[in-house]
């Protein structure tokens, strides 16, 4: 519709590569092994999904991604250079809003600006954000005020704000009732599609995963090896409906061992 | 957390308090409490101006004619509500309970000491005593007001600012928490008033010695409450703001320290109580000015009556500072309530 006049985030998408991460956790002094020998890449621009059980270190390796963490062994490098700290270019969403509850819904979308000083020369960025996520009514309310969908959408809205090259979406849509986030599948989707960043996904719901994205990669229980990489070739805007969705459905779910009760 | 909800049941009772007996006060109708309380308190104002004192008081034709006042103003009141169909104002509304009991004990009291002396006479004043000592002795009560509020503005202030400092330091930072916890929990559970005979000694005056031990008193329970607000702030915050480029001071001052503020101001009121504590004793000990000096003065001329006036003006002292407090509160953490306020 008005896409190209509400564009806040870049062009290019970034390329990410992980070659062969693994990483532990310390638990009361036993080592935990979470991920073992992961290696993908994705292209730029492209739309990929982590589906793995939950608890099996998908989040981890997001994290990772994010620079949060770095890795026990391997390497992680976004277009090419080595991931070696947070950076605003790579923003993570969370499962959770994480809203800071004593700012405005606006002043939440301005914390990367803030944070990085250019909240009063970049501040148009603020409110096209608001309005590229339907916000913009809401923009002086408190997170208390808003409903789950909202949060999230707030979410949103802070992180397309900094422009990103590369969007990681910890299970975002996770704790929202089922038709907020059907439609909230959909506005990232279009989202992305206008947008031309790249988008790592983490999800435990099989449809979400195929619905949404270019290719998923199926992680085992932990630690999480990477167990089949699926293309989903199906062009967008996708109907649910779709019969090869279906099929891909019953040979994702048969990777997961889940295939007896279908 | 806990005060905003004991507050706001307390908000809550107060209205239901309020709406509930007045319900059928509607156009012309009377409104029962304020006749009650016109009646008592004019009753109470017969009794002061018309049955004898036992002894000389000097106020107390003053008393019953500010007793008659009340009672006229209930009057009016009550009888608006009756022939002009103007509902009283809902301030007086909610009150009125309370000042027909206020009437009924001062009528009490008024009977049990200055008419007829039931109780012990020095030591119970009667109510025109009070009256006459904030007539009469207003200006030393308004000087020692000054004196403990400056005193104690001054050592507050010092130990919250400290005890803020200390206790983001104490959360933030691993190495300060090191050395600073076995500190606290050593010095810190000691009560202030321990400090008293070191710190007359050690300091120049009694006002630096005393300043030192509100601040100490108030330092505490601010560092430990601001230091387990920053400990618990969400690590989700940190995550968000790190991947958009945070700093580390942006990290406290934007992240840590307006998540800490709700524990913050608990510390900041728990300090407050604590400092009223120091304060009275420091008074009563070495300074020579303030009320809690004021009180020690009057007992050591028996002059009971000057001493619970310093009580009723030390109480209304404490308590509008807590509710001045609790406004910069509610100012600060708005986002905090279920309701913005605008």
């Amino acid at each position: 519709m008005v896409a190209a006049a509400f564009r806040v985030v870049a062009d290019a998408g970034a390329s990410v590569e992980v070659l062969k991460v693994s990483h532990r956790f310390d638990l009361h002094g036993k080592p935990l092994p979470v991920l073992e020998d992961v290696s993908f890449r994705v292209e730029p621009g492209g739309f990929v999904a982590l589906l793995g059980p939950s608890g099996c270190g998908k989040s981890t390796l997001l994290r990772l991604v994010a620079g949060l963490e770095p890795p026990s062994r391997g390497a992680l490098s976004a277009n090419d250079a080595p991931i070696d700290g947070p950076d605003p270019s790579r923003v993570l969403m969370f499962q959770d809003p994480t809203l800071y509850p004593w700012r405005t819904v606006r002043n939440n979308a301005a914390l990367g600006l803030e944070a990085r000083g250019l909240k009063h020369s970049h501040s148009p960025r603020v409110d096209k954000a608001l309005r590229l996520v339907g916000l913009t009514n809401f923009a002086d309310a408190y997170p208390h005020q808003l409903s789950g969908g909202m949060a999230q959408r707030a979410a949103l809205a802070r992180a397309l704000v900094n422009d990103p090259e590369l969007l990681l979406l910890d299970e975002p849509l996770g704790k929202l009732d089922s038709m907020t986030r059907i439609t909230m599948q959909g506005e990232l989707v279009s989202l992305w599609e206008r947008s031309g960043f790249t988008a790592l996904l983490v999800t435990h719901d099989v449809e979400e995963a195929l619905f949404m994205a270019q290719r998923v990669i199926v992680l085992s229980d932990r630690p999480a090896r990477v167990r089949a990489d699926v293309p989903v070739d199906l062009p967008y805007p996708r109907h649910r409906g779709h019969s090869r969705l279906a099929d891909l459905r019953r040979e994702v779910l048969r990777l997961l061992g889940l295939d007896g009760t279908w | 957390m806990f005060l905003a909800k004991s507050q706001q049941s307390a908000e809550t009772a107060g209205q239901s308090i309020a709406d509930a007996p007045e319900m059928p006060a509607a156009r012309g109708a009377t409104w029962i409490t304020g006749v009650w309380a016109a009646g008592v308190w004019l009753l109470a104002a017969a009794i002061s101006r018309f049955i004898p004192d036992i002894d000389d008081f000097e106020r107390t034709n003053l008393l019953a004619d500010i007793m008659a006042g009340i009672g006229v103003v209930f009057v009016i009141l009550a009888l608006g509500s009756r022939f002009s169909g103007v509902r009283p104002p809902e301030r007086a509304r909610s009150v009125g309970p309370w000042f027909l009991l206020l009437a009924v004990v001062l009528a009490v009291w008024e009977l049990l000491t200055a008419k007829f002396a039931l109780l012990p006479r020095p030591f119970f004043a009667a109510p025109q005593g009070l009256l006459e000592v904030f007539t009469d002795d207003y200006p030393r009560l308004v000087e020692s007001v000054w004196h403990s509020l400056r005193l104690l503005a001054g050592g507050y202030a010092i130990g919250a600012a400290i005890g803020f400092v200390a206790g983001v330091a104490i959360g933030w930072s691993r190495r300060v928490g090191y050395w600073a916890h076995p500190v606290l929990r050593l010095i810190g559970p000691l009560p202030a008033t321990a400090w008293l005979p070191i710190a007359f000694f050690a300091f120049p005056s009694s006002h630096s010695a005393s300043t030192f031990l509100i601040a100490l008193a108030t330092a505490f329970p601010v560092t430990v409450l601001t230091w387990s607000g920053i400990a618990s702030v969400n690590r989700a915050y940190y995550d968000v703001a790190r991947t958009m480029g945070a700093s580390q001071s942006f990290l406290v001052l934007k992240v840590a320290i307006p998540a800490a503020l709700p524990s913050v101001f608990v510390g900041l009121f728990m300090g407050l109580g604590a400092s009223f504590s120091v304060l009275v004793v420091a008074e009563m000990m070495g300074v020579k000015a303030g009320l809690g000096w004021y009180m020690q003065w009057a007992q050591g001329w028996a002059a009971y009556a000057n001493m619970y006036a310093a009580l009723l003006v030390m109480a209304l002292m404490c308590t509008g500072l807590i509710t001045l407090l609790f406004r910069l509160r509610d100012r600060l953490l708005a986002w905090q309530k279920g309701i913005v306020q605008w």
